[in-house]
């Protein structure tokens, strides 16, 4: 673990064009995943898609800089994020039942917000759903990362 | 295009099957990951398969229009991909876990690990 | 009465858990559960007397008419009254006697369990539920012999007796079965009323014996007795309650219950008085060849249900009334019994008659309960023992045919079962002391013993009182004819009183004679090679050793032999169906309208796939792979699933770079490969894609079109509010499943953190 990491994987896997490219590219592709998700419910996309590609974002990132930076930037540990979407998938589930409305059933408000457009527990629901793949991706493919480090 | 995809589905279930019955546990797994996705395109194919009419309702409408790709499968095959890449995963460990342990890949190799005769 | 018969189970379940706070302070509460049981079911005793059968419904598998009903009649209200009286005693009794006892929670735990179910098994109204019950017993049992589950014996023993008690009740099940598809019911009080209909059944020789089984086996008649005296490893408390005063008596009770039904002078009456005949004769001798106190008792138990199985198999009114009386006598005097010799060991760590002697002068009380309870054995005034071997010599006086020899052979036996109780009773408290115990006997352990035999004595000095509450309504409930005879404490100089003087004369014989231990009679014990439990066990070794051999020869250790046994038993299967129905008629322009653009990709996707078997770099293969997923979702794209396509793509990437990741650190293929096993690999995995191939044609076939898609077309919008059907799916239609999808996928990354950060260290042990 201790050996310099960065040089060591890094040397093979990387070059300073994907160093520098994912430097720029990691939060376009955040940004972009996360418009995925919105759009889910209206187009091609959403929580499943959107997390995949959040996690690609930040795996090209965290080979090309070293896990150590990506750490750093994330500031948690990713699967602090599993328990968080099932949590949240499960509350936009329970909170209809506040209401008096079965289980899961969909509550919308009547306005559209700008950009994100008709906002509903679906939307939570889904972001719950994202939360959970980008927890289990990067949990896995980390814990493999530092495995294979050490 | 529907027999060629048949075909398609028979030949990777072949090859994945082909693939676990060999000795090394790495081919054990590309021969899993075969398997995890013929099995979806035969889902997906049994389901019915429609050309350039994806289940999304158009501008200004409110249902499907006549033709339209069935969705439930392919709900059904979304998720199974995105659980098939976890269990994929754990596969992979499990075996990178495995080599560490016992030193081999090769998977007769460790017939008497947990064989108790006496 | 749901909550009679759930308590218990309630209560085990929470003894169970109660771990390491299941100290002695809480076990003096205990009794309570028993005891109040009995209250409930003594309350109930004026009502069933007054209407006959008492029926309660609670609906449980409705739609195949097994429901959860209990029927209260004469016949559960005295094996109710038994299960929760002498329960009682027994949980007293434990206080005590398991006082010290690591686990008593487990004990008190399995103790409720067997009470709960062995209350169900003789309230339930409807055969499924009793054999559910009838079952449970036998699992309880298990538990409870094998308790001293550091004894290897003890554990033997409890798989005997769950392998014959088990077995029998698989048996007894198929007889059930059999006639609720008779009766057209599984409501025993519908099935009363068809007792014609079972008779004449052509199947009715079958029920009997497949009953019969279920019964010899449960109540340890010959030649299935043997695990019965095995089974006394259990606690003494254990087999106090199990073995002698309750559930050993199911199989009598089933007897009973379906007497009505079923009893008829052909194969029910005959089968029954040899085997019970044989049972309570062999059990008697063989109980006077025993030291071991508690094997005495066992084989004298095993006599005793023979002479509840000759008496039913004589179905005459006296000898039903008969066995209505001595179901409660035997389980009076042989519960004390039991108990005297639990107390006995515990003070003198030692079971063995020869070494017991003088005892009476220490524990004068003990010694009453001992005596009490041979009198009761005995058959002599007053205890209520008298009044049931009246009715039994009477019963067998009265056979038609064979008088003589019936009677003969329940003299016979009767004087042996004398002479064994006063082994029991008499002889380690009388003579010169052999031991001299410390301390004296707690009132928790003298108190159970001696209370079955006063209350035997209370009930034989009112003759009058059984018979308005037992003896009566028990044959009217059993048969239509009415029982003419009555109990009085004195009948005059008779047969019957002939024959008792008799019996206690040869009996105070073989007493004497038998009092003084000799070495012949350990030796004889010893000679058990022939014996029916010897035989048995000998056949399931060999049993045992030819699935061992079977089972060296299919599960050789090597994981591809599994697979491939596994995959060409499939391909064998579906091959064979093929024959059956395969028709083809399709629309070819359908099938054959093939675009360039998939051609190309499907042809790249073969090339991929094959590649990637054949490949010997595993770089290469896992290159190909990725595109063989890329061409996947090409696929996909072209009809009509851009959210699969969109998934695929990004969990093809990271597979791909997953598998990069972890080939790093493993080494290069190995090339070994028998070309035999390649070429029979290659046939399997050829058969199994063409079938599912053929097979993948057949289904397509079919229409798909359920109505499912079209709900989901109209109301994604309307109903939802989303546009992208399958995103809608997702989330709202099908949003529990997705939820418990994301779960899944929880638990797998879990796995692989686990697996990888939480390593396995040898801890020292």
């Amino acid at each position: 673990m201790h050996r310099n990491n960065d040089d060591n994987q890094a040397g093979q896997m990387t070059t300073l064009i994907l160093r520098t490219a994912s430097t720029y590219l990691m939060p376009l592709l955040l940004l972009f995943s996360i418009f995925i998700l919105i759009r889910g419910h209206y187009e091609p996309g959403g929580g499943f898609v959107g997390g995949l590609i959040a996690s690609i974002a930040l795996v090209v990132y965290g080979y090309a800089n070293g896990l150590k930076r990506i750490k750093s930037f994330l500031q948690f540990h990713p699967g602090g994020l599993i328990p968080t979407g099932v949590t949240l998938a499960m509350l936009s589930g329970i909170a209809p039942m506040f209401l008096g409305k079965p289980f899961m059933t969909g509550l919308w408000l009547d306005q559209q917000l700008p950009i994100i457009g008709h906002v509903g527990t679906a939307l939570f629901f889904d972001t719950g759903v994202y939360l959970v793949v980008v927890g289990t991706t990067l949990t896995i493919i980390f814990s493999i990362g530092e495995e294979i480090d050490s | 295009m529907v027999i060629l995809l048949a075909m398609m589905v028979g030949l990777m279930y072949a090859a994945g099957i082909y693939l676990v019955l060999r000795r090394s546990l790495v081919k054990l797994i590309i021969g899993l990951i075969l398997l995890g996705n013929a099995a979806n395109l035969l889902i997906f194919l049994i389901g019915g398969i429609t050309r350039g009419e994806p289940p999304v309702i158009g501008e200004g409408e409110f249902t499907l229009g006549e033709i339209y790709a069935d969705p439930l499968p392919q709900a059904l095959i979304l998720t199974a991909i995105v659980i098939g890449f976890g269990l994929q995963a754990f596969a992979m460990v499990l075996l990178e876990q495995e080599y560490r342990e016992a030193g081999v890949t090769d998977l007769d190799s460790l017939k008497d690990e947990d064989t108790d005769d006496q | 009465m749901l909550t009679a018969v759930l308590v218990g189970f309630v209560a085990a379940l929470g003894f169970a858990f109660a771990g390491n706070h299941m100290r002695k302070s809480v076990s003096y509460w205990i009794p309570f559960l028993p005891a109040s049981l009995f209250v409930y079911f003594a309350l109930m005793v004026p009502p069933v007397l007054a209407d006959g059968a008492i029926l309660f419904q609670y609906n449980w598998a409705e739609s195949m008419g097994v429901s959860m009903n209990f029927r209260l009649d004469i016949l559960s209200l005295l094996f109710a009254l038994l299960i929760t009286g002498i329960g009682t005693l027994v949980f007293l009794y434990s206080t005590a006697y398991m006082r010290d006892h690591k686990q008593l929670d487990r004990f008190y735990g399995y103790l409720s369990l067997f009470m709960a179910s062995m209350l169900g098994l003789v309230l339930a109204e409807n055969l499924i539920t009793l054999f559910v019950f009838w079952e449970m017993t036998s699992i309880s049992s298990f538990f409870l012999i094998g308790f001293n589950y550091r004894d290897k014996k003890a554990g033997r023993a409890a798989l005997t007796a769950l392998c014959i008690t088990g077995g029998g009740g698989l048996l007894l099940l198929v007889a059930l079965l059999m006639m609720g598809q008779i009766a057209g019911t599984y409501s025993f009080t519908e099935i009363l009323q068809s007792g014609d209909l079972l008779r004449d059944s052509l199947m009715y020789p079958v029920i009997l014996l497949l009953l019969f089984a279920g019964v010899f086996t449960k109540s340890a008649q010959f030649p299935f007795h043997f695990w019965l005296p095995e089974a006394m490893r259990a606690p003494t408390p254990v087999s106090t309650y199990l073995h002698s005063a309750t559930m050993v008596k199911a199989g009598i009770y089933l007897l009973a219950r379906f007497h009505p039904v079923l009893e008829g002078p052909g194969l029910w009456q005959n089968t029954l008085l040899i085997v019970g005949g044989i049972t309570m004769l062999f059990g008697a001798i063989h109980a006077l060849l025993r030291t071991d106190m508690k094997a005495i008792l066992a084989y004298t138990t095993i006599s005793a249900l023979g002479i509840m199985v000759f008496l039913t198999g004589l179905g005459t009114p006296a000898a039903l009334a008969a066995l209505g009386l001595f179901i409660l006598v035997h389980a009076l005097y042989k519960s004390s019994m039991f108990l005297l010799t639990g107390v006995l060991d515990k003070t003198t760590g030692t079971r063995n008659l020869t070494q017991l002697r003088g005892l009476g002068k220490y524990m004068p009380l003990v010694f009453a309960a001992g005596m009490l309870a041979a009198l009761s054995n005995a058959g002599l005034l007053p205890a209520l023992g008298y009044h049931s071997k009246h009715l039994f010599y009477e019963a067998s006086l009265g056979h038609i045919t064979h008088s003589t020899l019936l009677t003969g052979l329940a003299l016979v036996t009767n004087i042996l079962l004398l002479a064994a109780g006063l082994l029991i009773g008499l002889r380690p408290f009388t003579g010169q002391p052999s031991h001299q115990p410390g301390e004296r006997v707690s009132s928790l352990l003298w108190l159970p013993t001696l209370l079955p035999g006063l209350l035997a004595v209370a009930a034989g000095l009112a003759p009058v009182f059984m018979e308005k509450t037992l003896t009566s309504p028990f044959t009217n409930e059993l048969t239509t004819t009415a029982f003419e005879g009555h109990l009085h404490l004195w009948g005059g100089f008779d047969q019957l009183l002939m024959l008792s003087v008799m019996t206690l004369a040869a009996g105070l014989i073989v007493y004497w004679k038998f009092s003084t231990p000799k070495e012949s009679r350990v030796d004889l014990v010893k000679r058990e090679k022939l014996s029916p439990g010897g035989l048995m066990y000998k056949a399931a070794l060999k049993l045992r050793n030819f699935f061992k051999t079977l089972i060296h020869i299919l599960q050789n250790g090597y994981l591809r032999y599994y697979t491939s046994v596994i995959i060409g038993f499939l391909v064998l299967l579906m091959g064979l169906r093929i024959q059956y129905s395969l028709e083809f008629n399709y629309d070819l322009e359908r099938i054959l309208d093939v675009q360039a653009i998939e051609a190309v990709t499907m042809l790249v996707m073969v090339i991929s796939v094959v590649v990637s078997v054949v490949s010997k770099s595993r770089l290469l293969a896992v290159a190909s792979l990725g595109a063989v997923g890329l061409c996947i979702c090409l696929i996909f794209l072209y009809f009509s699933a851009p959210d699969l396509a969109m998934t695929q793509f990004t969990i093809d990437t990271l597979t791909v770079v997953l598998f990069v990741l972890l080939l790093n650190g493993l080494p290069a293929y190995l090339l070994k490969a028998d070309q035999g096993i390649h070429w029979r690999d290659l046939i399997l995995a050829g058969g199994f894609g063409t079938l599912i191939f053929v097979f993948t044609l057949e289904v397509l076939n079919q229409p798909t079109d359920s109505g499912i898609n079209a709900f989901y077309a109209e109301n994604a919008y309307l109903l939802a509010k989303g546009k992208n059907v399958v995103n809608v799916i997702l989330v709202d239609f099908r949003g529990v499943d997705t939820l418990i999808e994301i779960v899944v996928l929880a638990v797998a990354g879990l796995g692989v953190f686990s697996l990888i950060k939480l390593k396995v260290t040898d801890a020292p042990e």
